[in-house]
């Protein structure tokens, strides 16, 4: 019965999607504000059918209703719960109907947000319901999760055991809110269009009104891509953080276009100049979040993560993702020439800068895009099949990524229209010397000497000291008194803060990733009982091996203690685990972690060696230092991202509240 | 019931753990360390043929085992990394080799990024000398001005308000 319901709030949802768009549309051409508020409750009720719709599978979920064919193929009553109800957004179907609910909820939000004009809002909101209607006629009609199975198994085929982990219940709904959240960005832009003046004030109107979506949907994908990340780290027991891969590369992409977005929107809102770039980058987010479910759940990538789906339903995604964007850009294309914002500046300058900001991020979304389809072209067109994986983005990416970083600190240091490069230069001459320092003492004292490592630490610390520079010029660090000091760092708009934690994480983030990937240590070794193996500092010894038994799968349990080679400090005592599942017939492992301040020492045990008589195991560790930045510093952008959001200056209507009191 | 399961299955764990699928056979180092060094490089850079997207210096699958074999043996009987590479790829291809090779049907992969970042500047540079931004100093009326503005506002005048911040 509730998978009926489901399946009925599902089509109930579409019909309302449908019903919004019509009304918005209406409303729009008649100028009726009676028709704006029912497309906008329209929007509202869809958004709760499928909320309606995506509890029903839960439930499902958490009863095992087996009958269910989705929760069959998913999910197994010796689960544990919160895999169970995590197994909701463990397949194609499941997951679309996430991002149904994440993209009905957003348009929820965008109806009732206050402040906008009354036609860019109609329009907006009509966008916001093609889009649901979209890819909820394609749920109902291709991926329903709520198709019956007769006769009923007995047992449900269990979720993939690499997903049954807690980072990655938590890292879909995660994601996909930073994804489907750029759709916002894309209602706007095409509201934008559709609306938009050429020399008024319109535009840096609607830069205020983007960012908030822009600022909280690349937070949230920060968080998001971050999680993932560090489930391959830990989960798929080789130590490595980010392969490159089609699926991570298809996430990757939105968040370098909403980077380049939340860069240019300061623009256009602060200056009303490029309106239409931005414009042009809202549509490129979402077009990339779109590309990226085609990707993924087309089967033409090969992934580790890629959904197993059948090319046809591929199709219709490729379909969508023509229609939508295939039109939008069409709409750009014709009124871009139009939309001349104004704002003239100097080539060095705030917005000089900004562009140069933009330019980087771009090139790097299209080289990362480059990369990701060259194969699957270069197959159809010529027949010759290449791989493109680390070494090629380590030779494209990473150089435009430092050109980039080079120039950053000085961005934020030079004034709208006319900076001064020179000004700048000197305040920042304490942070270069400090980081040329930085990277020179590298070189000297780490062992062994590596030109690239060194040359990257200093670039993180660049970062880190730039960010930190601009505060204290704000503040007028060292030359005004104390009180003074006080005064302005308390003054500055929570923004300033976030753009500086920002890039202050940044700077943490790439420190890490240099000196983890530049000085890792990794060695293995079967072991018997009480013999060890070291790498680095660490030496790690083999205690005990027991079988344990978990809720749904068995597993060899090895307890091992983590001591510096030259005994000088604590042992830790880890267990790693190599786990099998008998409902899926896999075997996965649990890395067994030991957090040493910044650095990681990191425990594989695997196969069973040597003689029956006298066991051994393949025991891999890695010595990761500086681990612990690659994923504090992204955690601490997403924070800088959240800061910026609750800047008054972006709540609307207070900027214009102060305006009449001043 | 599963306690029972557990019974009958903890002396078959040990097989199925290990009979899951063909293991790696444990990895032997070379003993000279500039040679393992190098295999461990060329490992990053060589796609495990059956894995999804992965090198085989990251596969626990057995194939990715038989390469890291293979490839250490080449270069313990002295083969440059060249030669490695230029082995695999006549064995299994381009496709074997995370870096993709330089030719025709590749530039655009290789220099496209460039390409587009020399292409945007050339745009910039050339729009900026188009419309080059005519800023006229205030003049001594205007300036007077400014300063009654900022007295009735009860705004101190900076003088060096080089900072870019709007104040707020």
């Amino acid at each position: 019965m509730i998978a009926e319901f489901g399946a009925f709030a599902l089509a109930l949802a579409l019909a309302l999607s449908l019903l919004q768009t019509a009304l918005s549309t209406a409303a729009r051409v008649r100028r009726s504000p009676v028709l704006a508020g029912a497309g906008q409750g329209a929007s509202l009720a869809a958004a709760g059918a499928i909320a309606l719709a995506f509890a029903a599978l839960i439930f499902a979920f958490v009863v095992s209703d087996f009958s269910v064919s989705n929760v069959a193929a998913n999910s197994h009553t010796d689960k544990p719960m919160l895999y169970k109800v995590a197994g909701a957004w463990g397949s194609h179907e499941g997951s679309l109907l996430l991002w149904c609910l994440v993209l009905t909820v957003f348009g929820g939000a965008l109806a009732r947000a206050r402040g906008l004009p009354f036609g860019l809002k109609a329009s907006a909101v009509a966008v916001q319901g093609a889009l649901g209607s979209l890819f909820l006629a394609f749920a109902v009609f291709t991926s329903s999760p709520f198709t019956r199975l007769d006769p009923a198994p007995f047992q449900g085929a269990s979720l993939n055991p690499l997903l049954q982990d807690p980072a990655l219940a938590v890292h879909p709904p995660l994601l996909y809110a930073g994804y489907v959240g750029f759709s916002v960005c894309f209602s706007l832009a095409v509201a934008a269009l559709i609306e938009g003046r050429a020399q008024t004030a319109f535009w840096p109107a609607w830069g205020r009104w983007v960012r908030p979506w822009a600022l909280a949907s690349w937070a949230l994908l920060t968080v998001g891509i971050t999680l993932g990340s560090f489930w391959a780290y830990y989960e798929l027991g080789w130590g490595g953080w980010w392969f490159w891969d089609p699926v991570e590369n298809a996430s990757f992409m939105p968040w370098l276009a909403g980077a380049a977005l939340l860069h240019s929107a300061v623009v256009t809102e602060r200056r009303g100049a490029l309106a239409g770039w931005t414009v042009f980058l809202a549509l490129l987010a979402f077009t990339f979040s779109m590309l990226g479910a085609f990707l993924v759940r087309s089967g033409v990538l090969t992934s580790v993560h890629a959904f197993a789906v059948d090319p046809q339903r591929g199709m219709m995604l490729l379909a969508i993702l023509g229609i939508a964007s295939g039109a939008a850009f069409v709409l750009f294309a014709w009124r871009a020439p139009q939309l001349k914002g104004g704002g003239l500046f100097a080539p060095v300058s705030r917005e000089g800068a900004l562009v140069l900001n933009n330019l980087f991020l771009t090139a790097a979304a299209a080289t990362v895009l480059l990369g990701t389809l060259y194969p699957l072209i270069l197959e159809a067109a010529s027949g010759a099949t290449i791989s493109v994986g680390p070494p090629y983005f380590a030779a494209t990416f990473t150089p435009l990524m430092m050109v980039a970083f080079v120039i950053l600190p000085a961005g934020p240091l030079l004034a709208w229209k006319r900076g001064d490069l020179r000004g700048a230069m000197q305040r920042l001459a304490v942070a270069a010397g400090l980081s040329i320092l930085a990277a020179l003492a590298a070189y000297a004292l780490w062992e062994p000497r590596n030109a690239f490592a060194a040359a990257g630490i200093g670039m993180g610390a660049w970062l880190i000291a730039g960010s930190l520079a601009e505060v204290a010029e704000r503040a007028r660090l060292f030359r005004a008194s104390g009180a003074e000091v006080m005064r302005r760092l308390k003054g500055l708009p929570l923004g300033a803060w976030g753009m500086t934690l920002a890039h202050l994480g940044l700077g943490v983030f790439i420190l890490g990733a240099v000196v983890e990937t530049g000085f890792k240590v990794e060695a293995a070794r079967a072991l018997t009982i009480g013999q060890s193996v070291s790498a680095g500092p660490w030496t790690v010894t083999l205690d005990e091996v027991r079988v344990v038994e978990g809720p749904n799968y068995l597993a060899e349990q090895g307890r091992l203690t983590v001591r510096p080679s030259n005994d000088r400090g604590r042992a830790e005592t880890i267990t790693s685990e190599r786990r099998f599942f008998p409902a899926g017939g896999q075997t996965t492992t649990e890395v067994g972690l030991d957090f040493r301040g910044l650095d990681d020492v990191y425990v594989v045990i695997g196969e069973r060696a040597g003689s029956p008589a006298e066991p051994a195991w393949v025991v891999r560790l890695y010595w990761n230092p500086w681990a612990r930045l690659i994923f504090l510093g992204p955690t601490i952008m997403a924070l800088g991202g959240l800061l910026s959001l609750l800047d008054r200056r972006l709540r609307v209507g207070v900027g214009s509240r102060r305006r009449k009191t001043a | 019931m599963r306690r029972l399961l557990t019974l009958m299955a903890a002396p078959l764990l040990a097989v199925m753990l290990t009979a899951a699928e063909p293991p790696a056979a444990l990895d032997r180092p070379l003993t000279d360390a500039g040679q393992e060094a190098r295999a461990q490089a060329l490992f990053k850079d060589v796609r495990c043929v059956v894995c999804q997207h992965e090198a085989i210096a990251d596969s626990p699958a057995g194939v990715a085992g038989d390469m890291r074999r293979l490839i250490r043996e080449e270069i313990a009987s002295g083969a440059t990394d060249q030669q490695v590479r230029d082995d695999l790829v006549r064995r299994f291809g381009d496709y074997v080799l995370f870096t993709p090779p330089v030719r025709a049907g590749t530039w655009l992969l290789w220099f496209g990024p460039f390409a587009l970042v020399a292409l945007a500047a050339l745009i910039l540079v050339l729009r900026s000398r188009r419309r080059a931004v005519e800023t006229t100093p205030l003049s001594p009326e205007e300036e007077a001005r400014l300063d009654e503005v900022l007295r009735n506002e009860k705004l101190r005048r900076d003088p060096d308000a080089t900072s870019p911040h709007d104040g707020r």
